[in-house]
């Protein structure tokens, strides 16, 4: 099996008395796209920033591209892609000049129109990165860290604080970088992100990795089914055969490991009772739910 | 690409960058050549001025072209830099195999090209408006000051950035740091006007120094090559000491965030 891609163990880093990143673990193989997926303060960017380069860190074993990040030289530099959290263009030159300026810093780069199509900015080319929208710099910027042809892409937080239809086309670039085969590291606190992009997910909680596979299987396995439906007029809670909760828009739900036996006696005594459960919905919990349940407290 | 090329790459972006730039253009370019023709207007380009014995237009050529230098080196790179440093552009650029002093490099190399473009353009309009002599003779003198000069001040520029802690606070703390040895060191108001204590003061930073030896290679009653190596002296001391102050205290991540 190929060396992978990225591989940390027992990962600490504090700042002062705050211990931002508490014993971390991850591998990242060759082609995945994975997402590290967290709320605002967990240790998401200081752990980006180590592996990038960026940060040192107090203990654990880093291998990025078989070097220690912080140890590694022009030659790694010159298969890591960046995107900042963070970053404006000078405004003064083009998207093409600027994607030609960093072209530039690579041994082997992209050809620069190819970058173009890619991100989608081919007919922005001759624009002046100070009058893109917030979209499209943020394209740019991956435009950027695709120019020198990287193995390893890093993404930190790549569509916070866009409008819908901005995030929809970020998620289109990065989406289509897996056909190009690149290996995507990936952080965000978006949920649909995470499960819209990635291969596999590791949910970080103040520092820690508590859950991480596949967005489809993710807490799966012990995760209760949902059932959910509005209740029927003229019926109280306690009177359905099975334990439910009340949600916020007068619907009820029921949590269940055994949905078989459940969905079974609550059809049976709505046929007896002759009423109806109108919309009714039986789903596996979605990512969603399991990141609120693993990050509330 | 080779060391020299990258440098060279990085020199030819900052120089679309600073000129497409307007308020670069008219600080670094369109001002100095304003307070040339000025001065000469306020105070009568032929006047000699009186306890120097040069007229205004000679003594006020190799001034500006001292604030111009100033201006093309130490304002332009702590402003530019400071406000790369907080767009993101400095900690972006060290993800990439650009050296960090190419990326430098390419900067101060903007500011030397910009400062000569500016000794250029003063000497011609003062020698073609006021019929100041530009010093052939001592040309090698003129150009070895300057360089010294726009050297020195493209280090401490470097050093200033580390006390800017926004890009809003960059212009603010760079001018306040500059335009008062600008009055104080004789380059605004003939030294003459100024009393002893006062230029005694300025005397121990860099802008009176570089003012004085470039003006003494620029004067057209200097006898020999022109080299003032007191005043160099101190002007490459500073020089060393921003350089040193940089290399400690110089940060490519943004502070302000």
């Amino acid at each position: 099996m190929a060396q992978p891609v990225i591989r940390v163990r027992g990962l600490r880093k504090s700042y002062g008395a705050v211990e931002a990143v508490r014993g971390l673990d991850l591998t990242v193989e060759a082609g995945e796209v994975f997402a590290f997926l967290g709320p605002n303060g967990a240790g998401k960017t200081t752990t980006v920033e180590v592996l990038e380069g960026y940060r040192d860190r107090d203990a654990g074993e880093v291998e990025v591209l078989g070097a220690d990040p912080a140890r590694a030289g022009r030659d790694w530099r010159a298969r890591i892609g960046v995107v900042l959290q963070e970053c404006r263009m000078r405004p003064e030159l083009s998207v093409r000049e600027t994607l030609e300026l960093y072209a530039g810093y690579y041994p082997r780069p992209r050809p620069v129109a190819e970058v173009l199509e890619l991100v989608g900015l081919a007919g922005s080319a001759d624009v002046r990165a100070g009058r893109l929208s917030g979209g499209q710099q943020r394209r740019l910027d991956v435009g950027l860290a695709l120019v020198g042809d990287p193995e390893l892409l890093f993404l930190d937080e790549p569509t916070t604080g866009f409008d819908p239809s901005a995030r929809r086309q970020a998620w289109e670039v990065i989406g289509g970088l897996r056909g190009l085969g690149k290996t995507v590291f990936l952080t965000t606190h978006y949920m649909d992100e995470a499960q819209a992009l990635a291969d596999r997910v590791a949910i970080i909680v103040r520092g820690e990795i508590v859950a991480q596979g596949p967005p489809d299987e993710l807490g799966r396995a012990e995760a209760p089914t949902e059932i959910r439906f509005q209740l029927p007029g003229g019926v109280a809670p306690g009177e359905l055969p099975i334990a439910v909760d009340a949600t916020a828009n007068g619907a009820v739900v029921a949590r269940t490991t055994e949905p078989v036996a459940a969905l079974h006696a609550l059809t049976a005594w709505a046929l007896r009772r002759g009423v109806q459960l109108p919309g009714l919905r039986v789903g596996a919990p979605s990512l969603e739910d399991v990141y609120l349940e693993l990050t509330s407290e | 690409m080779s060391a020299a090329a990258l440098a060279l790459h990085q020199f030819r972006y900052d120089q679309k960058v600073f000129w497409r730039n307007p308020a670069s253009v008219f600080f670094t370019v369109g001002f100095p050549v304003m307070f040339l023709v000025i001065f000469n207007l306020v105070f009568g380009s032929g006047d000699r001025i009186s306890g120097l014995g040069v007229d205004v237009s000679t003594y006020y050529v190799p001034a500006i072209i001292s604030l111009a230098v100033a201006s093309a080196t130490f304002q332009n790179i702590a402003m530019t830099v400071t406000i790369d440093r907080e767009a993101g552009l400095l900690k972006r650029a060290r993800s990439t195999p650009l050296p960090g002093w190419a990326f430098m490099a390419g900067r101060i190399g903007n500011s030397i090209v910009v400062s000569l473009l500016m000794l250029v353009l003063l000497a011609a309009l003062g020698a073609l408006a006021y019929g100041v002599d530009v010093p052939w003779s001592r040309a090698p003198a003129v150009l070895a000051t300057l360089a010294l000069g726009a050297a020195t001040f493209c280090a401490l520029g470097l050093a200033l950035t580390a006390v800017i802690p926004s890009d809003g606070a960059a212009a603010p703390i760079t001018n306040l740091a500059i335009f008062p040895l600008y009055f104080l060191s004789g380059v605004f108001i003939p030294e003459s006007e100024i009393p002893d204590g006062v230029l005694h003061v300025a005397n121990v930073f860099p802008v009176r120094n570089f003012f004085e030896s470039f003006f003494i290679a620029w004067d057209p009653r200097t006898v020999g090559a022109g080299f003032d190596w007191g005043d160099l002296a101190i002007v490459a001391a500073w020089g060393i000491a921003g350089v040193l102050v940089a290399l400690r205290t110089f940060r490519w991540t943004p502070r302000g965030r």
